[in-house]
């Protein structure tokens, strides 16, 4: 898979996949692609899909650099719903900047 | 009628068409028509670009994505390159994913896996051309995430308690394309025979494929 | 008491009614929209994101109210006055004329 042109300045990545990691809880105003019912949750990187340009800046019209690694991260049902009626293994998987991402002890 | 763009658009109708059609000319009409006129005036598009940008879309629909279904499911080495690089192994179908990348997402007897994007409506279009109404519908964008199970069986699927349903949330640069399970009993028929098997539905996640 | 604002589009998990299996054939002016967009986009003229920023910003009953690509060419409008594409007086006053133009009364 080769690197969007724009990424070639990109910040480095800090996670890789199988590790645990929590979404930010923070309400920043602007065009933000982190859904808000996955903000303060903890998951699991599944694929590290190399750098993408920010949003939050494209969505201004600039250039979006340094590019953001961004990842697919699975969440459980549960940890996102508590009430959740399904197989307790039932995931949910979403693609998430880094900028939003913490290291987490514990997905649960 | 000399200008194509403004034609009335020939093609038979499948499902009822919406109020906002070709017929009446309302707000947003006129602002697509002045926005188009003031572009073209500018140097910006041309009406034979407009032409090929539509044709270029009314050829993208479900029997391609079912093609590349019918591949990997008969072919091994495409399957395995379709599953690492979803963007490159199409490029043998002649799509261009663009800016984004297309992550196909495999139905096994243990995982069934459907997408939403529950922040505007991103769609592999590239594969599937436009989406249908529903997936942009606030009812599904809201509830696939929460209720997936109670979202299928709605939509007359029902995915046995011991399968994980595993939703993607498109929020980001992938596309997502859903491989179904192959049906049992066609070990025997052809790629194109196959194909006919599977559905958009099913390659969004909402359906299984067709049993032949 | 700290209220973070959320967006009316950011619906995930947002109690909603049952899925009606609806969908509709494309109409002509749709698709000349959609095809704006994508000439739009690869002509460097607009970005996806700018798109979807100016959609988010519709009000919450507008968003509900309008159709798919009503909100995409408002959000066309709004992308290519921001960037000074065109003017808000050229873009009304072409309303205008085409408005008369085709018999549409005000």
């Amino acid at each position: 898979m080769s690197a969007p042109a724009a990424a070639t300045a990109a910040v480095p990545s800090r996670f890789k996949p199988g590790d645990p990691v929590a979404v930010r809880q923070a309400y920043p105003p602007g065009h933000i692609r982190t859904p808000w019912y996955v903000r303060g949750r903890c998951g699991t990187v599944v694929h590290a899909l190399g750098p993408f340009p920010n949003p939050e800046e494209l969505s201004y019209n600039r250039s979006g650099l340094p590019a953001q690694p961004l990842y697919r991260v699975r969440f459980r049902q549960t940890e996102i719903w508590p009430d959740y009626a399904g197989n307790r293994r039932d995931t949910v998987d979403i693609e998430i900047y880094q900028h939003w991402l913490e290291p987490a002890g514990d997905a649960r | 009628m000399t200008d194509p763009l403004s034609a009335a658009h020939a093609h038979p109708h499948r499902h009822p068409p919406r109020p906002d059609t070709d017929d009446t000319l309302g707000h947003y009409q006129i602002m697509e028509i002045a926005i188009r006129e003031l572009l073209i005036e500018k140097g910006i598009v041309t009406p034979a670009e407009i032409q090929r940008a539509i044709e270029a879309m009314d050829a993208r629909g479900e029997a391609l994505g079912a093609r590349i279904v019918a591949r990997a499911w008969t072919d091994p080495v495409f399957k395995a390159r379709l599953m690492a690089d979803g963007t490159e192994a199409v490029r043998d179908f002649g799509v261009d994913m663009g800016t984004t990348r297309l992550f196909v997402v495999e139905n096994t007897p243990a995982v069934h896996n459907m997408i939403v994007c529950t922040l505007c409506s991103c769609y592999p279009r590239m594969v599937l051309g436009l989406p249908p109404d529903w997936y942009k519908s606030r009812n599904y964008r809201s509830r696939a995430v929460r209720e997936p199970r109670g979202v299928l069986r709605e939509f007359g699927l029902s995915v046995p308690d011991d399968v994980e349903v595993r939703v993607h949330d498109s929020t980001a640069d992938m596309r997502y394309l859903v491989l179904p399970l192959r049906p049992g009993g066609t070990e025997s028929l052809s790629a194109e025979r196959l194909a006919a098997l599977v559905s958009r539905d099913a390659m969004i996640g909402i359906a299984f494929a067709r049993n032949p | 008491m700290r209220e973070p604002f959320r967006g009316h589009h950011d619906m995930g998990g947002l109690p909603a009614g049952r899925v009606e299996k609806t969908e509709h054939d494309y109409a002509f002016w749709e698709k000349r929209v959609d095809a704006m967009n994508v000439l739009l986009a690869s002509k460097g003229h607009l970005r996806v994101d700018e798109m979807r920023r100016n959609i988010e910003a519709l009000p919450p009953d507008a968003y509900d109210r309008m159709s798919y690509y009503e909100r995409w060419i408002s959000a066309i409008a709004a992308t290519l006055l921001q960037r000074g594409v065109l003017t808000a007086d050229e873009l009304g006053r072409k309303m205008e004329a085409i408005a008369q133009r085709e018999g549409v009364p005000r």
